[in-house]
């Protein structure tokens, strides 16, 4: 967050030049979820569903971004083989 | 001179927004707003304007693809009524905050339900608080000329605020009058083209209206409200030069009508002062000095010109077309508040009526003025009163 001292200083509306992306929102999570690569049929329902986007296709693979996984769970609720286990989060 | 033509209100705003050289229009169709935005499609369509037309499927997109446009620099232009507008609140709001000086034609219509298509003011005076300047029209040509004059307000670096121009469903949205279009050369001279100082560059990537913390955010706000206080100096510096460019003036903020030795004065805005000044002219004529002031600006609201009024006339009754549910109308709320702290106190009165489209005949105004007269002999009995509906008071 710039600093102003003076009101002049502020500008009409905040501006900034870094993306929300900037915010790494991963450490919200309580849970992490796993996937079992074994049982993976590499239908990419979990990719297609993370309302975060944070699953990545990693050749052919999907793979948990954890900076970005709030943990929510969708992706282990959609897969269709059940190989997403949601784990705690140690402390 | 410029071309007189023949034109309803919504074809007048559309005329405004060409006149003004609009970059990108986005728009939604909603009766009786309509005609504005198929007029506007059907000069980009035949290449009168140089706009981007932008479809879209809701209100609330048509506000959030206009906020986008002007924050890279284009001016941005749409039109809407009741719902929609109401679908927009988000929006408006946003607009405000993002600094955009977005022009929209506003065609009053009330809100349901009961479902209803005709006029009052409901939908706009519900937005009083997003950080919009507010215009009321009394005439097409008003329309035309107030949507130049506000881009021209809300373009100032001092302002930078969205305006609104609003205009009575149907008694000017599909009525024909007789508009003078002006040159476009001169419109140009008068308007320049929108340079602001802080634009989206995608070679210089930047979000505008991102979070801020609580040491920051009310200082960003306050800078809203001194703009909005900046603007009501605007207003009436812009109308004077309007005037020496075009011709016409309005009176910058209220419009007053016969008020310097009035006994008695009426408060209104919108197409209904067109009746009531011919009505006035009538009271006139058999010895009751009656006077009118028009609000031409709801926001930011003409407090000085309250207090001129108060000053000089004792009686006031105000003509709400919009209910407050709760307590009275908010053209009386602010009317009265205005004045409230100054050394003089008026008595004020609330006339409702002319509600959802229902006529403001000269028989009403004749009932108000009548009243207002009564208060002069016998002193204000009731604050706020139900004019012209089946089990009201006058």
């Amino acid at each position: 967050m710039t600093e102003y001292e003076k009101l002049d200083d502020f500008p009409l509306t905040p501006i900034t030049t870094t993306p929300s992306s900037a915010n790494k929102t991963g450490g919200w999570r309580t849970l992490r979820p796993i996937i079992d690569e074994k049982k993976c049929i590499k239908c990419y329902m979990c990719w297609k569903f993370c309302p975060d986007v944070a699953i990545d296709i990693v050749e052919g693979k999907p793979v948990i971004n954890y900076d970005y996984c709030k943990g929510c769970g969708i992706c282990a609720h959609e897969c269709p083989v059940n190989c997403i286990e949601m784990e705690k989060e140690a402390i | 001179m410029g071309e007189r033509i023949m034109v309803t209100g919504n074809y007048s705003a559309a005329y405004g927004s060409k006149l003004s050289r609009a970059q990108v229009v986005a728009a939604y169709p909603i009766t009786p707003q309509t005609t504005v935005v198929e007029k506007i499609a059907e000069f980009v369509s035949e290449g009168y304007m140089d706009t981007k037309y932008i479809k879209v499927e809701s209100e609330h997109s048509a506000m959030a693809a206009c906020i986008a446009a002007s924050n890279t620099g284009a001016r941005a232009f749409t039109a809407t009524s009741a719902h929609g507008l109401a679908l927009m609140h988000e929006l408006l709001m946003w607009a405000c905050g993002a600094r955009t000086p977005i022009v929209m034609a506003n065609v009053n219509r009330a809100m349901g339900p009961p479902w209803s298509v005709w006029a009052d003011h409901q939908d706009s005076v519900a937005q009083r608080d997003t950080g919009w300047i507010q215009f009321y029209a009394e005439s097409n040509q008003e329309v035309l000329d107030m949507i130049i004059q506000c881009y021209k307000v809300a373009e100032d670096p001092d302002v930078m605020l969205p305006a609104m121009v609003n205009e009575d469903a149907f008694f000017l949205s599909h009525t024909y009058e007789a508009v003078e279009l002006p040159d476009q050369e001169l419109v140009d001279e008068f308007l320049p083209p929108f340079e602001p100082k802080e634009k989206l560059d995608i070679d210089d990537p930047k979000g505008f209206g991102s979070l801020v913390m609580p040491e920051q955010y009310y200082e960003f706000r306050y800078k809203i409200a001194q703009a909005m206080d900046n603007a009501r100096h605007k207003i009436r510096k812009v109308d004077k030069e309007f005037k020496e460019k075009f011709g016409r003036g309005y009176g910058g903020l209220v419009e007053f009508y016969k008020c310097d030795d009035a006994e008695v004065a009426l408060i209104v805005a919108g197409t209904a002062a067109s009746t009531a000044k011919e009505v006035v002219d009538y009271e006139r004529a058999q010895g009751r000095k009656v006077g009118l002031a028009r609000i031409r600006a709801f926001r930011p609201f003409p407090y000085e010109e309250m207090r001129i009024l108060a000053k000089r006339i004792p009686i006031i009754g105000v003509i709400d077309r919009s209910i407050t549910f709760g307590f009275g109308g908010a053209m009386f709320a602010e009317v009265k508040s205005a004045i409230y702290n100054s050394e003089h106190s008026p008595a004020i009165k609330d006339y409702f009526t002319g509600i959802g489209g229902r006529d403001i005949t000269p028989a009403v105004v004749t009932i108000i003025i009548d009243d207002l007269y009564n208060v002069a002999e016998n002193g204000l009995d009731k604050e706020i009163v139900y004019v012209d509906v089946i089990g009201g008071d006058l």
